[in-house]
């Protein structure tokens, strides 16, 4: 199989995450639950997890780092422990459902007020339009780096400078960029940035987190077991633990660990060039396929993610999904992306959009067949 | 079971400073280890750094040069 599908989960790790986590099943105690040597590897292994992960994203602290199930768990933990009654939001066109819902979920049950930041059809927004949306209750801007739809990046530290100018907190869906695209939270003033350990970083499913500013406060979305104060009646104070009930996924964390050293010998720049050559390869051999429409900004130098959203004439983008899967043995992804706001933008509500999404496993022979396939039913 | 000597016991209020304290006394070749907190001691984390007694002044400046919050140091009679 020609796998395309990396913005959904990079299907292909490297070898030394699958080593890592079969050692871990077959090593490792549970972190912070006692002082044996299994439970010691473990805790080592979170703990030194928390500080690449601290060290990559630019978190001045390791124990600010907090692990989660993934992005959505980390937004709902940033969205709905920051948030108080009468706050305002500002969000944007481009978002994921995974930072959609928990917002919709405050609006309509009366916590927030809420505005976006529309897309134009290019799936672009106008920064301007953040000056514009501010209100005396507005309390923070909760966006994603990347659109999971077009690729199109947000520019994080523009919105950072304006979100610290006007005391603004700002949390950032690092999904489709943490590593992908350098990333450095301090230097782009975000205050939350919520990553996923299984796209661009190639860890296992279930891993993903958030790293917090120091200072930030945010409350407990879930309380329970934590390996400390037992005698406390409610969740310790202190950070990670203050937002980590319950036993970690040391597993998933021992080879998300692995993925980063991955990423630190391969160098993200150097993954970052190698997969928009791939994407642009595969833009310029489709663009001018007659019946083909592509959505996005493929200006060169723009800034953006490896994906390529297109579409097939009027063809419903899942039969063009499941021929590309049942005639050419090529995985993309089909609909909506679970972005609604942005296919709204773009004007793909009813067709949807064939996405095609590259990572460093994927070669120059894959795309060019990804191509030939695109035009053959182009021409059907 | 072993002879028991004295100890300098240090604590913490969260894990991630005990598995800090670990990094940084085997970074710099700081005698020691990481035990379960003895029940003559409260603290927070459930993980303690035993350590030979008498050496308070040299992690104390540990400690700080490390930027590691310990909540307690306390010599205590311990085996092994």
């Amino acid at each position: 199989m020609i796998y395309l599908d990396n913005a959904a989960t990079t299907q292909r790790k490297p070898q030394q995450v699958l080593d890592a986590v079969v050692q871990a099943m077959t090593t490792m105690g549970n972190a912070s639950r006692g002082a044996h040597g299994s439970a010691l590897e473990a805790a080592r292994a979170v703990y030194n997890t928390r500080a690449k992960l601290a060290k990559l994203f630019g978190c001045s602290r390791a124990d600010h780092v907090v692990f989660t199930c993934n992005s959505t768990e980390a937004l709902n933990i940033a969205i709905r422990g920051t948030l108080n009654p009468g706050d305002h939001v500002i969000s944007t066109d481009l978002e994921h459902n995974s930072v959609l819902r928990p917002l919709y979920l405050l609006e309509e049950t009366g916590v927030i007020s809420l505005d976006f930041v529309p897309a134009n059809r290019r799936g672009q927004v106008d920064y301007a339009d953040f000056e514009r949306l501010l209100k005396p209750n507005t309390r923070a801007i909760v966006c994603t780096h990347a659109s999971n739809l077009t690729g199109e990046l947000l520019d994080i530290r523009r919105i950072g400078a304006f979100a610290k100018q006007k005391g603004l907190l700002l949390i950032v869906d690092a999904s489709q960029t943490a590593g992908c695209v350098p990333i450095d939270m301090e230097a782009m003033g975000v205050d939350i940035l919520c990553f996923t350990g299984h796209k661009g970083l190639y860890g296992p499913q279930g891993t993903g987190g958030l790293c917090i500013r120091e200072g930030v406060e945010i409350r407990p979305f879930k309380v329970g077991g934590s390996g400390v104060q037992s005698y406390n009646p409610h969740q310790p104070e202190e950070y990670p633990t203050r937002l980590e009930a319950g036993t970690l996924n040391s597993h998933g964390i021992m080879g998300l660990s692995a993925a980063l050293d991955f990423l630190t010998e391969t160098g993200i720049p150097a993954i970052a060039d190698y997969e928009h050559d791939l994407m642009y390869r595969f833009y310029n051999g489709v663009k001018d396929i007659p019946g083909v429409t592509v959505y996005g900004d493929f200006t060169p130098g723009h800034n953006r993610t490896a994906v390529v959203a297109l579409n097939i004439r009027d063809y419903d983008s899942s039969a063009v999904s499941d021929e590309l899967a049942m005639g050419f043995d090529i995985a993309t992804r089909p609909g909506a992306h679970c972005a609604p706001r942005m296919h709204r933008a773009l004007g793909t509500q009813e067709q949807g959009a064939v996405r095609f999404s590259f990572s460093w496993f994927n070669t120059a022979e894959e795309v060019d067949k990804a191509i030939a396939a695109v035009k053959e039913l182009a021409e059907g | 079971m072993r002879t028991k000597t004295p100890s300098l016991v240090i604590t913490f209020s969260a894990t991630t400073d005990a598995m800090a304290m670990e990094s940084y006394c085997q970074s710099h070749d700081l005698p020691g280890r990481l035990i379960p907190i003895p029940r003559e001691i409260h603290a927070g984390c459930g993980l303690a750094w035993k350590t030979t007694s008498g050496m308070e002044d040299t992690f104390t400046a540990a400690l700080e040069q490390a930027g590691i919050r310990a909540e307690a140091m306390t010599t205590l009679e311990l085996w092994g």
